[in-house]
């Protein structure tokens, strides 16, 4: 066990260094420039636009940046903004936990919602309330989540004013409902979906027969022997939708006015702030990284057919 | 060993407990599934009777209902599609189809307890089997964690399993084949019921560990004056245990008989081929005999006779008649006690 940890958290490194350089390189061949984006419509000066960059480093072949910009992190500096003169671990910092509050949200909403939902109806397969679902489940999957998050502004914001539109404080969760529930409604729909199938697959199963032949309560048979065997690939699909639900959060972010990481990442792409972007998506590699390992433990933990050497 | 000297004492109250019903007695029990295609009639009429201490034998093909059957006394059938239109199936003379699902939930695994065919599939992967068994304390007794732990530990050594106590914290995976059949077996004695069904226990364990496992549970039995219905298709096996066979062909009883008159003498034509299609050492060489035909979709069973169409001695009113469950006499008229077949042609097929 201990050594698979190790081993895993080895394999991290290609897998950042490889993602870092990617993104670096990308923002590299992005046309444009941020010095040049400072001046926006004014009448530039050659001479002072280089002066700028030299002193930034622009001017460095492409590897010799990133070198330095690696070297930065390593000593914890992930650089700085250079239209505001931020440390980009403070624009990081600031942006991050709003983001995350609302991706924990939309990830229990997920799950609670998700899972639930895929119960009632594995449970009943084939039954009105099982087909709806999937009906639910198929628009859900099918409709772009700009498209569900502007109709569902429009609706429950300005039609019916249940909610406000815009999120103007990020510590209020009920400002942060409406956008949870957009960003976490596609994996809604899979994990319903999958709790579904494994529910109603497993509900076929020799041992929950065995388990009905032993005079087990219902409640006993579905919440101990079927929910255990069931909930395991949805966990797998979890851990992989936590890393995919902060990618999905910039887009959420935007439709609600939140000003998270995913405000933080768009800002920074129109200025051509590399070092902005590369910091925030590398943390989003980490993270996703993280949830995946804990996810293979926890595996392991659901089932024990499955060791770790 | 305390735990059989207890039990030991067991059987006498069992056996007369006030009324002279059977153990179990199934009356005219008829189930079917309804599919896309039609209704299939899994099981069409069977009566059958097990006393405590008894051992029924169901033989039959695939398909022949005898496992249904099976399922619809432990009440596990899946309803829908299956659906019992008619029958009664009455334990120590009440009526199991009638009682309200929570009472017969209570039946289930305390009174009557069943061993399934494939011990990995139906032991649950992610739960150790300590676990398993130790559950049966703790529902129907209502036993601490703990307590339940240590009847397990007690169960395992019973059914032999050794160190037990070392095995208990193990998962179903890391039993051999027949190590997992034997804590089926220990699951379904837990509760020492009144009667054990035992649907084809045997057929996943290679010969020598079928032995053991078939000697373990008759032995048990006899311990515990349990009624037993053992399911099989291995004449073989059902030989050295079994008091009485009964033979289903398209789920209906063809033949009932104590197990010795049915080796020696069958009375259904049916009978003589599953018989016959057994290789014998003192036939080496000469082709091994096979009943002909498929047994029938159950969807549309053959009018008569269900087993007209394969029978080498079918004649027209096999075709057209049904025939009942008649009582087998010797030649003279004498009662063969036990003995019956659902065959026009029984007295020639018997006394040839």
């Amino acid at each position: 066990m201990g050594r698979y940890v190790a081993r895993r958290l080895l394999q991290m490194i290609p897998v950042f260094l490889g993602s870092t350089l990617l993104i670096f390189s990308m923002m590299y061949a992005l046309p444009g420039d941020p010095v040049r984006a400072l001046y926006g419509e004014q009448a530039i000066d050659q001479a002072q636009i280089a002066e700028i960059k030299r002193s930034l480093g622009l001017d460095k072949p492409f590897l010799l940046q990133y070198w330095d910009y690696l070297t930065g992190l390593f000593q914890g500096d992930f650089g700085t903004q250079i239209a505001s003169q931020q440390p980009v671990a403070d624009v990081i910092a600031d942006a991050f936990p709003i983001t995350a509050r609302l991706t924990i949200f939309a990830f229990l909403f997920t799950v609670v919602v998700g899972i639930t939902l895929g119960v009632v109806a594995g449970l009943r397969p084939d039954t009105l309330v099982d087909k709806s679902l999937l009906a639910l489940t198929l628009l859900l999957i099918s409709v772009p989540s700009f498209v569900l998050g502007y109709a569902f502004q429009y609706f429950f914001a300005f039609q019916l004013g249940w909610v406000d539109p815009n999120v103007n404080d990020p510590e209020n969760y009920g400002q942060l409902l409406l956008p949870a529930i957009v960003l976490g409604s596609l994996s809604l729909a899979y994990v319903a979906r999958l709790t579904r199938t494994s529910i109603a697959e497993n509900l076929r199963a020799d041992y929950v027969r065995t388990a009905v032949a032993k005079g087990l309560p219902r409640r006993r048979i579905v919440g101990v022997h079927l929910m255990r065997n069931s909930l395991i690939p949805v966990v797998t699909f979890l851990g992989s939708d936590l890393g995919a639900l902060m990618g999905g959060a910039v887009v959420t972010e935007g439709i609600f006015n939140v000003r998270g990481v995913g405000y933080t990442v768009y800002e920074a792409l129109s200025r051509r702030e590399g070092s902005t972007v590369v910091g925030v998506v590398t943390l989003i590699v980490i993270i996703y990284l993280v949830c995946s390992l804990l996810v293979d433990l926890l595996y392991a933990v659901l089932d024990p057919r499955i060791r770790y050497a | 060993m305390t735990i059989i000297d207890n039990t030991s004492a067991v059987p006498a109250p069992r056996a007369d407990d006030g009324n002279s019903a059977p153990l179990l007695e199934v009356r005219d029990l008829h189930v079917e599934f309804h599919t896309r295609d039609g209704v299939a009639r899994a099981v069409n009429g069977v009566n059958y009777t097990v006393d405590a201490g008894e051992t029924l034998a169901v033989l039959g093909e695939s398909g022949s209902g005898k496992s249904v059957t099976a399922q619809a006394i432990m009440g596990i059938l899946d309803m829908p599609p299956g659906r019992i239109p008619q029958g009664e199936i009455l334990f120590r003379g009440q009526d199991m189809l009638k009682m309200s699902a929570e009472d017969r939930r209570k039946i289930r695994g305390s009174k009557i307890a069943m061993i399934f065919q494939d011990a990995l599939s139906s032991l649950n992967p992610v739960l150790t089997v300590g676990y398993q068994l130790g559950e049966m304390f703790r529902v129907h007794e209502g036993l601490s964690k703990k307590e339940a732990k240590a009847k397990a530990i007690e169960l395992m050594d019973q059914v032999k399993i050794p160190a037990a106590a070392a095995r208990v914290n193990d998962y179903p995976h890391q039993f051999s084949g027949g190590m997992r059949q034997r804590i089926m077996i220990a699951m379904a004695l837990a509760l020492e019921p009144d009667l054990i069904i035992a649907d084809e226990p045997t057929t996943a364990l290679d010969v020598t560990v079928q032995a053991q496992v078939m000697d373990l549970l008759a032995e048990l039995q006899r311990e515990y004056h349990m009624g037993l219905i053992l399911i099989t298709h291995d004449l073989g096996v059902v030989a050295d245990v079994a008091d009485k066979i009964a033979v289903m062909y398209a789920g209906r009883i063809v033949e009932t008989a104590p197990v010795h008159e049915l080796y020696k003498r069958p009375a259904h034509p049916y009978t003589r081929g599953l018989l016959d299609s057994i290789p014998r050492l003192d036939q080496k060489g000469q082709e091994l005999y096979a009943i002909q035909g498929l047994p029938p979709n159950l969807l549309k069973i053959p009018t008569g006779c269900a087993f007209n169409p394969r029978c080498p001695k079918a004649q027209d009113i096999c075709r057209t008649d049904t025939p009942p469950l008649y009582d087998v006499t010797e030649r003279d008229g004498g009662a063969l006690p036990g003995r019956r077949s659902a065959c026009h042609f029984w007295k020639e097929q018997i006394h040839g």
